[in-house]
Parts: C-alpha cells; sequence; structure tokens
C-alpha cells in the first residue's frame, strides 16, 4: 500500500500560486488551485527546462515563465500546439493538509 | 424475543434510521437511543432559520416525547455515551450501562476549534446545536453587539447572517480567496460577498486568525495581516470532524471517519454506524440527503436484507435570504473538460456548466438557481447532451433564441455615467444626440464631441449607439484583450473606472468574462489596471503578474535570477560598488555585466538567494533597479554642466531627481528615460520613451522614441524653462500614458493612436489638467515608491516564493 507524506497545510501555498518539494533529484512544483486542488509536478519545462512553480497559473493550467507553453495540472499534458508532457505525482488533500504520494519522493530518488 | 438494539446520537441520521426500522417492521428491536444533547431529535439544520428568528424551536422538532414513547424507543437524553466495551456488548453512560445486541454508532460531527490563542475565552462558540443557538441569541440581545464568525462556508454564512438578522455587528473571517470555496468558483464567490456586504456584513477573505484576545471574555480577534476585528462573540464554523472518539476508543476501524463498507457494518461485528460519523469508500458525507441513504441501507441490514449505499451527486444551497445559489457535482477545470459560462452583469447572474464527454458532471449558479434541479437531474443520470447543447444554459425553458447580450455593461451605466473622459461627455448626452438623429460614430463624434479626442472610448460610443439603434448600427470590428472577453483593452480599462471595479473577480463577473478565471493575457492587464485606477486601493494580484514582477528579478534561461540595483542617473560610489562585490563574492555571482541602463547587473542568482542578496544590498542603501518592471526603468544621464565643457544645464542632477520621484510606479510597458546636458545628446535621449535635451534657455522634453524591436525618434512634447516644470510635465505625460495606454503598448504605440496633438492639448496647453495629472501621479507613488527588495527582505512579504514547502534532500542525506 502506498503512503501518504504530509508536506504541509493548503494554506501554505497561497492561491494560484505554487512551492517546491526538493527531492535529492530535482524539485517538484505543488500547486494550489483556486478551487483549493493541489497538484504535484515536476519543477521543469520539457520544452527548455523552465522551472514551472514560477509561471502563471489560470483555471488547471500553468503557463511557463520562459516561453509561454501551457501545461494542464490534471495530466501534465502540453496544450495547443506545442507537445510534450510533465511528470505529475499523486498528491491529495485530507483536511487541509497536503500529503503526497511517498513514492514521489522514492521514485525521484530511485532515478539514479 | 425482540434484540436488544442500542443506537447512540439522536441526530438526523439515526432519527431516519428508527424511522425506517419502524416502518419495516415494529417488533424486531428493542430500541434504546442514547444522545448527549438534553433532547432528542429535531431539524438540525433548520437551526439557521432558529438563528435568524423566522422559527423556533417547537417548529423543528422531529420526534417529540410522545413518538419516541408510542413508538416503544427508551430514551436516554442529556448522557453522552462514554464507552463501548464490544466484548461484553455493553455501553455506559454516566449513570447507564445496558447491554445490546446490536449497536449503531450515530455521533455525527464534532465542530473543528482552530487551535489559536485564546479559543477557550468565554464568548467563543461552535454552530453545530440548539445550545449554540441559544448561546447566540443571548450574546445578540446586548445592544451594538460585534460577532465574528471564523470560516465563510455554508455554515459560517448562515450563522452571520442570522446574527446579523439579530441587529449583530457581523464580521466574517474566510482562509480562502474566496466564500465557499468547496462549494463555489471565484467568480461565484465574489457575487456572494457582494450580496453579504449589501446586508451589512464585513466579508474578509483570505483572513487568517492569529489569535483571540481578551482576559476571560473574547474581546477582539487578531488577524495575521494585523487586521483586529471587536468581538463580543466568535463563532467557529471552520469545519467539522467526524465525531469517532467512542469508536477509537473501543477499537475499531478509523481513518477519518468510521469505516463502514456498503452494509454499514463497521470493522467490528454487531456494531454499525451512520450518518456524518462514517467514512465510506474514503469518502465523508456532510450533508443529510446521502445520511438518508446510509438510514435506509442500515435498517436493511439490521433487518437481515441485502442492501448497499451507492452515493449519488448531491447539491447545496445556502439558507440565506436574498443569496440564491447552488451548486453540485464537480465544478473543477481538467483536460477533458469543457466549460459554459454564461454571465449576466446587469442582473447579477452566473452560470457555469462542467462538461465532460457530452455530460454534465457539475453546475454553479448564482442569482438564477431556478434550474438548478434539472441540471442536476442531467449530472445524475448523466445523458448526453450535445444536441442541446447551444442552448443548455439557458435551462429547460428555453424556448426563443435568448442570448447572452454582449451590451449589458453598457444597458447597465447609468445615465451620468462619463464614457468620454477627454470631453466630459455622459452616457446620457449621447443617447440624448441619437435621439436628435446622431446615427453614426461621426456624427456622435461631430455633435456630442464624444470619442473625439484620444478616441479610446469610440468602442464604448458604438455600444451605446447599438443599444439605441439596434441592427441599423453595425460595430466596427475590434481586437478584444484576449479570447476571455469581447471587450477591448480601451472598454476595458473605461469599464474598470465607470463601473468602479475593484477586483479581478469583480471585473471578470461584471464585464461578463467567458472563462471563469481568465488567462496568462488578461490577468496580468486587468491586475495593471486596477493598480493604476485605484492606487492604495486595490490588493494587487501577484499570481496575476508574471514571474519576473512576482520575484522582483529576471528569470534567466536556467531558472537562476538576475539582480540589478537602482543606481540612481548612471551615478555610483565606492561604497555602493564594495558593496555589489561583496555581494557578488558572498553569492557566487557568476557573471556581473554593466548594462546598457548605465547600471550593473548581478546574473545568475538562486532564487533562494534573492531576499539575503537584497537584504545586503539595502544595508548598503541600494534599492531594486525594476529592471524586471513594466514601470519605471531607469534614467540615463550624461556628466552635464558640472564636469563637461558643452554642458548647459546639470542633466545628472536632473534624471537624478526624475528617477527618485518616479521610481517603483507601474505603467502599461516599461518606461525609460534620459537627460542629455546639451544637444551632443550622450545619453541617448531622442530615442527613449521620453528623453531630455537641455539647452541654454531650458528643457526639451521630448517623448516616443524607440530603440528595440522598432526604431523610432522623439518627437518634442515641448521646452519648458524651469526643471520644476521639466520634472512636473515628465510625469504628467507618464501619468497620462499610465491611464490611457492599453497594457504592453510602450509610449510609442499609444501616441501613435491617440496623436501627439491630443497629447499636447492634455499637458502642455491646459496647464491646469498637466497640473492635475502630476498630482495624481504624486498620490499614487505615496503607495508604490516602495522598495520591493526591502519588503522581501527584511519584512517577509512573499516569503512562501523563496523558501520550499518541504525539503527531502537533506533527510536523505543522512
Ligand atoms: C540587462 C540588459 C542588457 C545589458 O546587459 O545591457 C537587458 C536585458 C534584457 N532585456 Fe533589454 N536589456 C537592457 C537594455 C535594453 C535597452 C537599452 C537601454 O535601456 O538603454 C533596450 C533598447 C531600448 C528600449 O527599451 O526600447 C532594450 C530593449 C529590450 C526589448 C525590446 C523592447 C521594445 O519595446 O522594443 C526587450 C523585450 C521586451 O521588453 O519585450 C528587452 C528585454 C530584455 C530582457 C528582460 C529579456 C527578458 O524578458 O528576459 C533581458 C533580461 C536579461 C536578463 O536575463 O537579465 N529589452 N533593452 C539591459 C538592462 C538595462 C537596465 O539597466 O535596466
Ligand atoms: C446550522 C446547520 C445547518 C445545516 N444546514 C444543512 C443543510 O441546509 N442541508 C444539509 O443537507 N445539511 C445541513 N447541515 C448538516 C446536517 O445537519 C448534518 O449533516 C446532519 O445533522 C448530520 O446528521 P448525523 O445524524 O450524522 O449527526 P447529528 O445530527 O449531528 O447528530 C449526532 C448526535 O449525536 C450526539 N452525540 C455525539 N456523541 C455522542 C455520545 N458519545 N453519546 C451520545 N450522543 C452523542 C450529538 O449530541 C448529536 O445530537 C447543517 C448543519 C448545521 C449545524
Ligand atoms: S538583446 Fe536583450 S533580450 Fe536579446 S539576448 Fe540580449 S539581453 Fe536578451
Ligand atoms: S522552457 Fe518552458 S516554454 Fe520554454
Amino acid at each position: 500500500m502506498s503512503n501518504y507524506i504530509d508536506i504541509g497545510a493548503v494554506t501554505d501555498i497561497p492561491i494560484r500560486a505554487a512551492r517546491l518539494v526538493k527531492t535529492m533529484h530535482g524539485c517538484i512544483a505543488v500547486f494550489r488551485t483556486a478551487t483549493d486542488k493541489v497538484y504535484a509536478l515536476d519543477d521543469k519545462c520539457p520544452h527548455k527546462g523552465g522551472p514551472l512553480s514560477n509561471g502563471i497559473q489560470h483555471d488547471e493550467s500553468i503557463t511557463c515563465p520562459l516561453h509561454n507553453w501551457v501545461f494542464d495540472l490534471n495530466t501534465g499534458m502540453a496544450k495547443g500546439a506545442d507537445e510534450g508532457s510533465v511528470r505529475t505525482y499523486d498528491i491529495k488533500l485530507d483536511n487541509g493538509r497536503i500529503l503526497i504520494n511517498s513514492d514521489a519522493i522514492a521514485r525521484a530518488e530511485a532515478a539514479e | 424475543m425482540s434484540q436488544k438494539l442500542i443506537i447512540i446520537g439522536a441526530g438526523m441520521a439515526s432519527g431516519r434510521l428508527i424511522e425506517c426500522l419502524i416502518d419495516a417492521d415494529p417488533n424486531a428491536y428493542d430500541i434504546t437511543l442514547f444522545n448527549a444533547e438534553p433532547r432528542g431529535n429535531y431539524n438540525r439544520i433548520m437551526l439557521s432559520p432558529v438563528l435568524s428568528g423566522e422559527k423556533t424551536y417547537d417548529d423543528i422538532i422531529t420526534h417529540s416525547d410522545e413518538w419516541y414513547a408510542e413508538n416503544n424507543v427508551t430514551t436516554i437524553f442529556g448522557e453522552a455515551v462514554t464507552l463501548i466495551d464490544k466484548v461484553a456488548k455493553t455501553v455506559s453512560s454516566k449513570s447507564h450501562t445496558i447491554s445490546y445486541d446490536k449497536l449503531v454508532i450515530a455521533t455525527g460531527s464534532a465542530p473543528f476549534i482552530i487551535p489559536v490563542a485564546g479559543k477557550d475565552l468565554d464568548g467563543v462558540m461552535a454552530y453545530r446545536d440548539l445550545d449554540d443557538v441559544n448561546n447566540m441569541l443571548a450574546a445578540s440581545r446586548k445592544p451594538n453587539a460585534n460577532a465574528v464568525v471564523i470560516g465563510g462556508g455554508l455554515l459560517g454564512l448562515e450563522a452571520a447572517a442570522g446574527l446579523k438578522e439579530q441587529g449583530m455587528n457581523v464580521t466574517v473571517l474566510h482562509i480562502a480567496g474566496h466564500l465557499m470555496d468547496r462549494q463555489l468558483d471565484p467568480a461565484a464567490g465574489y457575487l456572494l460577498k457582494k450580496s453579504l456586504e449589501e446586508k451589512g456584513i464585513t466579508v474578509h477573505t483570505e483572513g487568517f486568525t492569529k489569535a483571540i484576545l481578551g482576559e476571560e471574555e473574547v474581546e477582539a480577534v487578531l488577524l495575521e495581516d494585523g487586521t483586529i476585528y471587536p468581538a463580543d462573540i466568535v463563532v467557529m464554523a471552520a469545519g467539522i470532524r467526524p465525531e469517532t472518539r467512542l469508536a477509537n476508543d473501543a477499537g475499531l476501524r478509523v481513518e477519518r471517519g468510521i469505516v463502514v463498507n456498503d452494509a454499514m457494518e463497521t470493522s467490528e461485528p454487531d456494531i454499525y454506524c451512520v450518518g456524518e460519523c462514517l467514512e465510506h469508500n474514503d469518502q465523508l458525507y456532510g450533508l443529510v440527503a446521502p445520511l438518508y441513504d446510509q438510514a435506509k441501507v442500515l435498517a436493511k441490514t439490521l433487518l437481515g436484507e441485502p442492501a448497499a449505499f451507492t452515493p449519488v451527486e448531491i447539491s447545496t444551497k445556502l439558507k440565506v435570504t436574498g443569496c440564491d445559489l447552488f451548486s453540485a457535482g464537480d465544478f473543477l477545470d481538467g483536460d477533458d473538460r469543457e466549460e459554459i459560462v454564461f454571465r449576466d452583469a446587469v442582473r447579477g447572474v452566473y452560470k457555469r456548466l462542467i462538461l465532460q464527454n457530452n455530460k454534465i458532471i457539475g453546475a454553479v449558479m448564482y442569482g438564477d438557481t431556478a434550474d438548478g434541479a434539472w441540471f442536476l437531474q442531467k449530472i445524475k443520470s448523466g445523458e448526453d447532451i450535445s444536441d442541446i447543447r447551444d442552448t443548455l444554459i439557458f435551462g429547460p425553458n428555453f424556448a426563443s433564441g435568448a442570448d447572452a447580450d454582449p451590451l449589458a455593461a453598457v444597458a447597465a451605466l447609468p445615465l451620468d455615467a462619463e464614457i468620454c473622459g477627454c470631453n466630459g461627455v455622459s452616457k446620457g448626452d449621447i443617447m440624448a444626440a441619437i435621439d436628435a438623429g446622431s446615427n453614426t460614430l461621426d456624427a456622435i463624434k461631430a455633435n456630442t464631441k464624444a470619442s473625439a479626442s484620444c478616441g479610446t472610448c469610440s468602442g464604448l460610443v458604438g455600444q451605446v449607439l447599438q443599444m439605441s439603434l439596434g441592427d441599423e448600427f453595425v460595430l466596427p470590428e475590434r481586437e478584444t484583450v484576449c479570447k476571455c472577453t469581447d471587450l477591448s483593452h480601451d472598454d476595458v480599462r473605461k469599464l474598470i473606472v465607470a463601473k468602479g471595479l475593484k477586483t479581478i473577480p469583480a471585473a471578470m463577473q461584471e464585464l461578463q468574462w467567458n472563462t471563469s478565471c481568465g488567462c496568462a493575457t488578461c490577468r496580468p492587464a486587468l491586475n495593471y489596471y486596477m493598480v493604476c485606477a485605484w492606487p492604495g486601493e486595490y490588493m494587487d494580484d501577484g499570481q496575476s503578474r508574471f514571474i519576473n514582477e512576482r520575484v522582483h528579478a529576471n528569470i534567466q534561461k536556467d531558472g537562476t535570477y538576475s539582480v540589478v540595483p537602482r543606481m540612481w542617473g548612471g551615478i555610483t560610489t565606492p561604497d555602493e560598488l564594495r558593496a555589489i562585490a561583496d555581494a557578488a563574492d558572498k553569492y557566487n555571482v557568476p557573471t556581473v555585466k554593466v548594462t546598457g541602463g548605465q547600471r550593473i547587473d548581478l546574473l545568475g542568482v538562486e532564487k533562494e538567494d534573492l531576499p539575503a542578496i537584497w537584504y545586503d544590498l539595502n544595508s548598503a542603501g541600494m534599492v531594486s533597479g525594476q529592471a524586471y518592471a513594466k514601470g519605471l526603468r531607469t534614467v540615463k544621464t550624461c556628466v552635464g554642466k558640472t564636469h563637461c565643457r558643452f554642458g548647459t544645464q546639470d542633466s545628472t542632477g536632473l534624471g537624478i531627481k526624475i528617477e527618485k520621484a518616479m521610481w517603483g510606479a507601474w505603467s502599461p510597458a516599461k518606461f525609460k528615460l534620459a537627460v542629455s546636458g546639451c544637444p551632443r545628446n550622450c545619453a541617448e535621449s531622442t530615442c527613449k520613451d521620453l528623453g531630455i535635451i537641455c539647452v541654454d534657455s531650458g528643457y526639451q522634453v521630448l517623448v516616443g522614441g524607440a530603440a528595440g524591436l522598432d526604431l523610432l525618434e522623439t518627437e518634442l512634447l515641448a521646452q519648458v524653462p524651469t526643471e520644476e516644470e521639466a520634472i512636473e510635465l515628465t510625469q504628467a505625460f507618464y501619468q497620462l500614458y499610465r491611464e490611457g495606454a492599453q497594457y504592453l503598448h510602450r509610449p510609442y504605440k499609444w501616441i501613435a493612436k491617440v496623436g501627439l496633438d491630443w497629447i499636447k492639448e492634455q499637458c502642455v496647453e491646459n496647464l491646469e489638467n498637466r497640473k492635475a495629472l502630476s498630482d495624481r501621479f504624486e498620490y499614487s507613488q505615496q503607495f508604490y515608491r516602495v522598495d520591493p527588495w526591502a519588503e522581501r527582505a527584511s519584512k517577509g512579504v512573499d516569503a512562501h516564493e523563496y523558501t520550499p514547502l518541504a525539503d527531502f534532500t537533506k533527510v536523505a542525506a543522512e
């Protein structure tokens, strides 16, 4: 069974903002939407590595700060004409706490 | 012989359970009902009408003492069960220990009391049962008493409305950005807030309670942002938690709630559960409709019949008079989902449907919820709506071709609303001219002067024409801000001011945006228009800014940042240079570069190091150079008459004065200046947004240059005799540009649109207006001439940007 790790309160992330979870092998961006949903994606744009946590969020999409590719937070897929995808991680909210699947961190560690 | 059934908790769920059991087989069980409250089942959801005075307790009793007696239910009220002994099969309260064959736990929920200092003071209460309501009513009898409600969800808002009805001054604190964030999207939340405010309730969103103040009794509530609200009572409506203590102690399987299977059996034989205290398939339930279904299922289980609980979509309504809202299903966006949004700003109506694979999966409505049930039905049935999709949002009664009205925003303006600011022409004036026979834009221009000057209101004038003349008038095509709206930048700017719109959700609602929260194009534009229109009032929305303006540095291709401190007029000192050098060493800055703007750029700084490097630069007296801003950038200067043999005036000194007066200001696009000491023009004044060339007789103020994507020479705005006038004219020009240009247009583009002659009329010929513009700029500068670096380096603003939420690199390293 998978384990979840408590990484903070949903209110630690301002609305429509993102914060980082650092792992041994890269950063995961955790997004909070206007409707209080949370998403976790690699903080690395497949185009040229832009830090997605720094983009502008709208609805459930994020626009990369470097060259404006837009990704769906649900699937990590690029929208519109661009092609590519960002890895997403299992994350959920429980009573205002953000829980990330420990595999997310373990995977990043197993990656080497 | 009938079996002994004990039920713990006389709430909404167990009330229904008992009815179902007795209906099916009155003799199957010998029922004993415990309740912690000193009373039996009543309709908890009608507590709000009791609080507001519309109903009394007697009106909401569902099961009276007589009813229990007639149906042979033994009641033990006013006594909480404190122990379940699952081996001996008994339950105990203070004065009873009773054995059971079957046990039902129906303990409902406990209010969540947020763990802040002062939570135990007298006057802090929850909103859960009749006693709470009585306490609130008692408090409201004191004249002019203050109530603070923590929590802007369903419960909190009902409490707030009830307390307001009772004459209290009510403030609602809500941590999210909009009310009822679990049920509503931001647009509907905005409308709800608006109608509560119209009732006189104060709503503070993003209000984080820091402490409840008072000695013994509560006196006030202190928020993290320093706001203090006086309070005679504090109502905690911040959420509920399943009441699982008994089950926990008894060793039943409990996650968030008491875990049950489809038949409502807990992990323990002969122990069952129903209501808010249970968890089924990872799901909790907090509304009565599903609890009633659970009660039916459990009655069957208890009677030995197979039954399974299957949750269905439920909808929410708020029982506050005048706040008509409806929400059902899943209303979040997603890749495979589409939305249909309908807004009618005039009537304050907002409807949004979420579709997936041609089925409705969610609906949010505010203002007109008449069709709620119809949509809920469609969500439940999951029927394919492709055939009726075009007219779906208009509901079941859709007959004619009624369509969202693009002219609604203009129609809603009062007659005295100013449409043309340059010439002071109101909507009423334009309508009068139309009545008198003017039926084209040109005729209106000629007869009223509306849109005869800068022309940015021609879109609105056209809409007034269209509204009055209908199909006879065809609006010229124009560029909209983005796909989220049918309005142009000019229209949006004017309507924000005319309608007094002071938040982005307000603008999106009132201007009938057709997406729920905009996009990366319109949000930064709206944010700027608000910053410009409402200095000191508007709360800047960082999440609507591009990253550079959000973190006050320029993002680099590798995700690091560059840091450029101001160097006023290009002048620096050995101390500043030493501090820059020290900072470059300390933070391992890979590149130190002299920029084209006469200052020094530290490139390649890690985001996490930004506050620290700013702190060091601040300590040496330097502030942000705003090299990232759609705002005032640099003022380049040449050495001028202090040193140069050709210099006519103190160009360096003037440049520094201008930069010190104007730094920190935001504008539609970046704004760069230069001051040269003579026409040799060593500061390159003739290709700037505004350049000054000093001459013997004064100062030539030049505007509209470009040296980036386009190359353009400036044109003369005016020559003025004194430094003071040069500064005032510079500020007046900047303000005119700030108030008029569309987002991302540099001045030269704006000038091409409105014409230099018009600009001269505004700030050269009309001295009074020049002064007024410059005053407005000064007013705005009180709020924006603030170093954003210091705010972040020393005051902790936006700390979340620079620190990770969690760091597993250190843990794993051990
Ligand atoms: C640092 C600097 C180059 C340098 O090493 O000298 C620079 C660097 C950038 N310029 Fe520039 N510009 C710099 C002076 C200029 C100048 C010259 C000047 O200001 O005297 C110009 C031409 C004058 C003008 O503004 O018209 C200039 C015209 C541009 C343009 C084209 C603007 C236009 O409207 O045509 C852009 C693109 C834009 O803004 O959209 C741009 C954009 C940029 C950005 C911000 C690109 C970006 O969006 O990331 C560069 C950031 C680099 C970085 O990673 O930090 N930069 N840029 C100069 C900073 C000056 C300062 O001290 O603030
Ligand atoms: C003000 C208000 C307005 C609401 N409005 C709506 C609405 O409009 N629509 C809607 O669907 N829902 C509404 N709800 C929610 C709804 O009331 C609940 O979902 C429902 O009451 C839960 O039923 P329950 O039987 O699980 O628990 P409850 O009704 O809370 O009953 C549980 C009972 O168990 C008792 N108890 C707890 N522990 C023990 C113990 N150890 N021993 C003995 N007794 C114990 C409690 O005292 C309580 O009386 C509202 C709730 C409130 C408070
Ligand atoms: S000219 Fe400006 S925008 Fe282009 S690479 Fe150089 S710094 Fe970057
Ligand atoms: S790196 Fe993200 S769009 Fe280029």
